[in-house]
């Protein structure tokens, strides 16, 4: 039977750490990148006695993420204990939200090559992150570090909705630019502060849906793709073998391109929610909800609206520049330094977009502001350096991010534009190319090409190309 | 005159007038500690040299101005689940036996800010489960009116040491009855207050939505002075009430009349030993003698307020206990082969019986497939259990009963039947499953010379209310006057 016979069927779990300055329930740091357990205290170490304060921030950007994923927000949640033993949990239970999540009922539009989708989510709920265990580094033991463990975070759940790698991709990044956007989470897929867990089942059009299996806490887009796509070619097999899917939580290799079912079977835990009792229950008022809906920022799609109109951006360039709120910030701060929308367009999709692909970088860790890159802008427009110097000073930016000025002085990159120094150099080229000479007078206009091109080299680029051209054409035809 | 037959207000005035200085009533008690400590063996940690120097610094200190106030320099008794920085909070526990908090309970902390002397930390049944202190990993504690007799529980140490005079009053604290029948059945006064009125930030939790903590002390004056200290809004316990600070003192007024007190005849029914009945029926005359209205109505709330502690209590109970997994503090058996052994083997060698018994309780109810039919079922419940009492307080000021079916029983007599033990329950765990205020006070002794406690019951918050009759009372009937433990049934 055919493959295209089956029709998979995909839900998301997504977990993004909110920015928040602290933890969920204490008022130790959420940094990234601490020594370990030093962003720790009596709380999040869950010494007897100690007892969690919700954070108020907390609340907020999960509303935040719920208002701008249209969800509908509830005015009485609790917090509930989710209950299970390991290392990194150091109460032994999670706060979560069981049966009152914050937000739900939402929906996300994605753009497929079939055109609009929507993707509806289920539920945004809000809890808080456990530590992490350090295994090998020290005599084959296992250490716990418990500064992530209180870092709050949110989980979106949506519903079965996607049908290919590709759709969950979309939602994925729709989700990740619209919580970038709203400034919720930083959405750092490598740090783990946005991580999923995918369900996947297949069955076959208008039949019940199959068994799912799912993979948990992958943090990277490539990886998501290939697994979905791994696990679906899987099941079909297992499935027209005459075998039956089992429902597992598997883990998905990266190295060998395969899913192995987890040691631990997870879905034989009984978690035994309860309503926890340290803390009392969250009411939010109309008032504090319509404050925050008046205070959310302006969304990538009406963004990209503005790019169409205001500056005249194509429909992709501008769809690329605010799939993520840090190239659009990037956009937006540089044509602040240059005014010349057009030409920061043209370094974002094309040089700076392609370092990202080359280095696996995401938006958010280019390491220059927008300012640098407005100045590199004026520094063109004004004649200070060619625009191939400026493919230079770019790549010296995401190297060494300093003031592009200070980078062309001390490199000794400044674009030679006196004429009497220009003229110097043409003669010496003149001189030492007869050849190139008697070859254009003969009618082969790519000896000019030639000469500005040993010019160029003479000068290790920093002629005004411009004025090569000119002087050269000037020499040539007298 | 003996220092330590004073109560903490007498000790004041001493100190007031100069009659005694700080450094001699902590020696007194120091002395009494290592007179009767052999005896009743009421703590698990003592602070005797600690305590002599520090009251030696604050005399120094009050004497030259630097420090005032009216507590400076009076000692205390805490009881050992609540966190004392840089001393041991053991819960009387193996899992906990070395353990030292970094931070001060914040009822604790008040306490030092008023610079009150710490005695020690006093023994309780492990981790505050049980009727009777017998379920301490460490010791049994005895009842000063009589050593063969257990001084009640969980706060048994917290109730003899008021008793037998080691410490002119303590911290105890109640989830189920815990402050209430142990001082029962010591003869001293327990108060617990209303759930939230005191922070229970740095209190190990037991129950969560039960758990208070209250004064344990030899008179009711006391009682309402260390609420005084320790009631208030605390910002690192979200379920402690924004309610405006009080002088509880100024309550005790010494006047019932009109007073409308019910007396629920559930309370008075099958299992509840004669004698007591006979000394609640007198203080219930007394009470009419001064004034009060006294009627008797019907409150049919103690058997199913029983079902639905042990099962809430238990719940809250084995999440809370999760902690203790021999990763982070407390114990770690010494020998595992893999993390399943670390948790199965701490916990196992951890654990007392009871603790264990609890969990595994609370464990099952949690459990999906049974947790509508216990823990749901338990929540509505509780529910039920406070209409009945509001319903009671529409027509009733205060509501009394006795505090425990009986006087306090031997040791050892109750502790392999567990049922039993907490049928002891049965007339306080009612009041901390609908969050009320209630307060032991002795009235009288039985035919043995054994103390009978009295509780009186009131509306949330209305711990004055509950405090004036229960000085009015004491007022009447002089039991301190009249009665004095005797350790009975000593080696000497």
């Amino acid at each position: 039977m055919a493959r295209s016979d089956y029709e998979a069927v995909i839900g998301l779990e997504v977990h993004a750490e909110l920015s928040t300055k602290t933890k969920i329930f204490c008022s130790c740091p959420t940094e990234f990148g601490a020594l370990p357990n030093t962003h720790t205290c009596p709380i999040c170490m869950a010494m007897p006695g100690t007892l969690p304060v919700l954070n108020e921030k907390v609340v907020e950007y999960a509303v935040k993420a719920g208002l701008a994923t249209n969800c509908e927000i509830s005015r009485n949640s609790k917090n509930d204990r989710k209950n299970y033993y390991y290392p990194d949990l150091p109460k032994s239970y999670q706060i979560s939200q069981y049966d009152k999540p914050l937000c739900e009922n939402g929906e996300v539009e994605i753009e497929t090559k079939n055109g609009k989708k929507t993707i509806r989510i289920e539920r945004i709920h809000i809890e808080e992150d456990a530590g992490k265990l350090n295994h090998d580094d020290f005599g084959g033991g296992s250490l716990v570090d418990l500064n992530r463990a209180g870092v709050p975070l949110i989980e979106t759940v949506s519903k079965p909705d996607m049908r290919s790698a590709e759709e969950a991709e979309a939602y994925l990044r729709k989700l990740k630019s619209i919580f970038e956007y709203i400034e919720v989470s930083d959405c750092k897929m490598q740090e783990g502060s946005l991580r999923a867990d995918v369900n996947v089942s297949v069955h076959k059009p208008g039949e019940p849906l199959g068994t799912r299996t799912e993979m948990k806490n992958m943090n990277s887009f490539r990886s998501i793709v290939r697994a979905i796509e791994y696990e679906i070619d899987r099941q079909i097999d297992l499935i027209e073998d005459g075998g039956t899917v089992t429902q597992e939580t598997l883990r998905w290799d990266d190295v060998s391109g395969k899913t192995f079912p987890m040691r631990d079977k997870e879905d034989a835990q009984d978690y035994r929610y309860f309503p926890d009792p340290d803390l009392v229950a969250i009411k939010l008022s109309e008032e504090y909800i319509e404050n925050i809906k008046q205070g959310l920022p302006e969304l990538p799609e009406s963004r990209k609206q503005r790019y169409l109109e205001e500056y005249n951006l194509s429909e992709k360039d501008a769809k690329l520049i605010t799939s993520s709120k840090y190239l659009s910030d990037l956009f937006e701060g540089a044509i602040k330094v240059c005014n010349n929308p057009k030409a920061v367009n043209n370094w974002i999709i094309s040089d700076i977009s392609r370092i990202l692909n080359e280095t696996e970088m995401e938006p958010i860790e280019i390491p220059f502001d927008s300012k640098q890159l407005g100045k590199l802008v004026v520094l063109i427009d004004k004649g200070t350096i060619s625009s191939s110097i400026g493919k230079k000073v770019l790549t010296e930016l995401f190297e060494n991010p300093r003031d592009p000025e200070d980078i062309i002085k001390e490199k000794g990159w400044i674009q030679i534009s006196d004429e009497g120094a220009i003229k110097e150099v043409v003669t010496k080229i003149l001189e030492a190319n007869p050849q190139s000479i008697a070859d254009y007078k003969a009618g082969k206009d790519k000896a000019l090409g030639f000469l500005v091109g040993q010019a160029m080299k003479e000068t290790k680029g920093k002629a005004n190309p411009q004025m090569l051209n000119k002087m050269f054409l000037e020499e040539l035809n007298k | 005159m003996d220092i330590t037959e004073l109560t903490v207000h007498e000790l004041q005035e001493k100190l007031a007038n100069k009659e005694l200085t700080i450094t001699d009533i902590t020696k007194a008690y120091v002395d009494r500690i290592n007179d009767k400590e052999k005896d009743v063996q009421a703590f698990v940690t003592t602070l005797t040299d600690e305590a002599m120097k520090q009251a030696e610094e604050i005399q120094a200190k009050v004497e030259n101005g630097e420090i005032s106030g009216k507590f400076a320099g009076i000692p205390i008794g805490i009881k050992d689940n609540m966190c004392t920085k840089g001393v041991k909070t053991t819960c009387s526990s193996k899992m906990l036996e070395n353990f030292v908090a970094p931070y001060d309970a914040t009822v604790v902390e008040k306490l030092n800010e008023e610079n009150i002397i710490n005695l020690g930390k006093l023994n309780m049944d492990e981790f505050a489960m049980g009727g009777s202190t017998e379920y301490s990993y460490f010791k049994k504690t005895k009842n000063p009116w009589d050593l063969r007799r257990v001084p009640g529980g969980s706060s048994g140490g917290s109730a003899a040491a008021v008793a037998a005079n080691m410490v002119p009053w303590a911290l105890g604290s109640d989830t189920g009855g815990s402050i209430r029948q142990p001082s029962s059945f010591c003869g001293v006064v327990g108060l617990k207050p209303t759930y939230g009125l005191v922070s229970r930030y740095g209190l190990v939790a037991f129950a969560s939505s039960l758990d208070q903590i209250g004064p344990i002390t030899k008179d009711v004056r006391d009682s309402a002075m260390l609420l005084n200290l320790i009631a208030g809004h605390d910002r690192r316990d979200t379920t402690s009430s924004e309610i405006e600070k009080k002088d509880y003192t100024k309550a005790l007024k010494n006047d019932v009349k009109g007073l409308k007190i019910g007396v629920p005849k559930e309370f008075f029914g099958e299992g509840i030993n004669e004698e007591v009945k006979k000394k609640l029926e007198e203080a219930i005359e007394k009470y009419k003698e001064l004034g009060a209205e006294v009627e008797e109505f019907s409150l049919n709330v103690a058997e199913y307020a029983l079902a639905a502690y042990y099962i809430i209590g238990c719940a809250e109970a084995s999440s809370n206990l999760g902690r203790f997994d021999g990763i982070r503090y407390g114990y770690r058996t010494p020998e595992f082969k893999d993390l399943k052994e670390i948790y199965k083997k701490s916990r196992s060698e951890g654990f007392g019986a009871e603790v264990k018994r609890r969990i595994i309780l609370g464990t099952y109810v949690l459990s999906s497939g049974y947790y509508d039919a216990y823990y749901k079922k338990a929540q509505q419940v509780r529910t039920l259990v406070m209409n009945e009492f509001n319903k009671g307080f529409e027509k009733y000021d205060v509501i009394l009963t006795p505090t425990s079916p009986t006087v306090a029983f031997n040791i050892g007599s109750k502790s392999d039947n567990p049922l039993e033990m907490y049928l002891a329950d049965i007339c306080t765990v009612s009041v901390n499953i609908a969050g009320l205020p209630g307060i032991s006070i002795p009235c009288g002794v039985d035919s043995q010379g054994m103390p009978i406690g009295m509780q009186l019951i009131g509306n949330k918050f209305q711990e004055e209310t509950i405090l004036n009759a229960a000085y009015t009372l004491e007022q009447a009937i002089k039991f301190r006057e009249n009665y004095k433990p005797q350790f009975k049934g000593g080696a000497n």
